[in-house]
């Protein structure tokens, strides 16, 4: 339920809603208001959203177009490696997109005032997570319609399979990056390397480029607990076989569902160590 | 030992309200925080009564700044207990967030925002439905108004500490937490500081704990100071009490007394000899 308290302070009154969740949306929002603030303030940063994406587009969509040439049977399966590449830049990006916004407010200093607040933690991890997709959006939108200009391969062939892949990806990107900031939180921006490394960790295990079948036997049960494996391997099926596995996609959700569990844990557990340690009074650079 | 506990307290040395909530701006209670094998804060004890100004001095390290830490819930105590407005603020900070706030030049609002921007998301975070007009009146008050538009990052000093307190008035905390409000301010710009504090006090009868090294800061505007040394209290008085006691005629001498290591007794034995003298 939401308490409205007014109270008077000079000649104005002020309207707090400081419960319910009214309240919770209302800092949510603010939060989302912050980082489009920031977003907004910043060409620069606008542009660099778009750049390495599209970089990486265009190198491996010039591969595909090299291989095609060359008659390899499996490059010249319609946009596997440019599909390939989109896909994982929809994991890291969205990874990115919440852990360099959390370490944006300790670069700031802000941290501080955000944790004095009457913000709560699930709030700042929503916020980060919707900012996530909202970045990922401005991002990637743009880069797919050039890889669907410059290459003829239309993301969207992937049909409603796609909307299934990219919530998987997300939904892991997530609960990487509650990892990653509860690791800042507690050791300070000398962990900030890991909010870049830890989705590259993933790469060689969940298969990007090659099928499951590549990895050595004992790799491969690791491989299939990993949530974005699912996804690469129905994105070659739908490509290269033209099935669609749903089971599969499921299993990815479920398995996401634990690791966004133990991403928040993490998360939560790294905040109380942070503040029984007192690394919340030094936070900065 | 420290076993001094607050004659400020409603009923010394009573145990904390317990489930029941009270309206005491803060209980602080055998409150101990320790890292490893140093102890920062030590067993202190005191209440700070409802629209008061109370001071916490010290040298560096002498705890103020950990201690405030805990009243805002950023660190969890080692032992002891922290009630806000009768909330254990470990456990249920939330219930209280919105009727505190904080101020610090240690803490700054994001660079790249304006100041507008900076009080728009702080209003919203801090649940106050008429947000425009909250801000517009704050800005008003601290005469930030014309920088309203500016980055925050490219104000001076003054100009940050005012954005700096309007973020903390912006939901008319009851209670006010202050980290060296003044720090590496001019004395001018200080002094309106000061004044601003004080007017907040008076007007809204709101509680103020700040940290300070600044001496003339803290006689003008505390009601009590409570001297910290090693993370124990070992003086909790008004400030003319406190220089009454200590038979010196500024708190500045009283607080070199303390951090120099001289004792009450000696300090005033000290000025009685060079009084005969």
């Amino acid at each position: 339920m939401s308490t409205a308290r007014d109270r008077t302070e000079g000649a104005v009154p002020i309207v707090l809603v400081a419960n319910g969740f009214g309240a919770s949306l209302r800092r949510i929002g603010a939060l989302l208001e912050r980082y489009m603030f920031l977003l907004r303030s910043s060409g620069i940063r606008l542009l660099e959203l778009i750049y390495w994406p599209f970089l990486q587009m265009l190198t491996w969509g010039f591969l595909q177009t090299y291989l095609a040439e060359t008659k390899s049977p499996v490059a010249q399966a319609a946009g596997v490696l440019i599909g390939s590449v989109l896909l994982w830049d929809i994991l890291f990006r969205s990874k990115i997109g919440f852990s360099t916004t959390f370490i944006e407010e300790m670069w700031a200093r802000n941290l501080g005032n955000l944790l004095i607040s009457p913000l709560r933690p699930f709030e700042l991890v929503a916020a980060l997570s919707l900012w996530s997709v909202i970045r990922l959006s401005v991002s990637m939108i743009p880069v797919a319609f050039a890889a669907y200009l410059i290459f003829g391969f239309n993301l969207l062939d992937l049909g409603l399979a796609l909307a299934a892949f990219f919530a998987v990806l997300v939904l892991t990107s997530w609960s990487l990056g509650l990892i990653s900031a509860g690791v800042i939180l507690r050791y300070g921006l000398g962990a900030e390397e890991l909010a870049w490394s830890l989705a590259f960790l993933l790469l060689p295990i969940c298969c990007v480029y090659y099928p499951v079948s590549v990895l050595p036997d004992w790799l491969q049960p690791i491989a299939l607990a990993l949530p974005p494996t699912h996804v690469f391997e129905g994105m070659r099926a739908i490509l290269l076989e033209h099935r669609f596995d749903a089971n599969d996609l499921w299993w990815a959700l479920g398995l996401n569902a634990v690791y966004l569990v133990i991403g928040y844990v993490v998360f939560s557990r790294f905040l109380v160590s942070a503040r029984v340690n007192g690394t919340l009074l030094q936070l900065g650079e | 030992m420290n076993e001094k506990v607050s004659k400020f307290a409603a009923g010394s040395g009573a145990p904390p309200s317990g489930t029941e909530k009270s309206c005491v701006p803060a209980e602080v209670r055998d409150l101990t925080k320790t890292y490893g094998a140093v102890t920062a804060v030590d067993r202190i004890s005191f209440t700070l009564v409802e629209g008061t100004t109370v001071a916490l001095l010290g040298g560096n390290g002498a705890g103020k700044t950990t201690t405030i830490a805990m009243l805002l819930g950023l660190v969890v105590p080692s032992s002891g207990e922290v009630r806000v407005f009768g909330e254990d603020v470990s456990r249920h900070r939330d219930r209280v967030a919105h009727r505190m706030n904080f101020q610090s030049p240690y803490v700054d609002l994001p660079a790249r925002l304006t100041v507008k921007q900076n009080l728009t998301v702080y209003a919203g975070l801090y649940g106050i439905a008429n947000a425009a007009e909250r801000i517009a009146y704050i800005a008003q008050d601290l005469q930030i108004a014309p920088l309203l538009d500016r980055a925050t990052g490219k104000l001076s000093a003054g100009q940050k500490t005012r954005v700096g307190l309007a973020k903390a008035l912006l939901n008319a905390p009851d209670l006010l937490l202050l980290d060296e409000p003044t720090a590496s301010l001019d004395p001018d710009t200080a002094d309106w500081i000061r004044h601003k504090l004080k007017d907040y006090a008076e007007s809204r009868g709101a509680t103020l704990l700040l940290a300070s090294h600044n001496m003339a800061e803290v006689e003008r505007l505390a009601d009590r100071v409570i001297l910290l040394d090693q993370g124990r209290i070992i003086e909790d008085e008004t400030p003319g009490a406190l220089i009454a006691t200590y038979g010196r005629e500024t708190l500045e001498e009283v607080f070199l007394d303390v951090v120099r290591g001289r004792a009450r007794a000696e300090s005033g034995r000290a000025e009685g000899e060079r009084k005969a003298s």
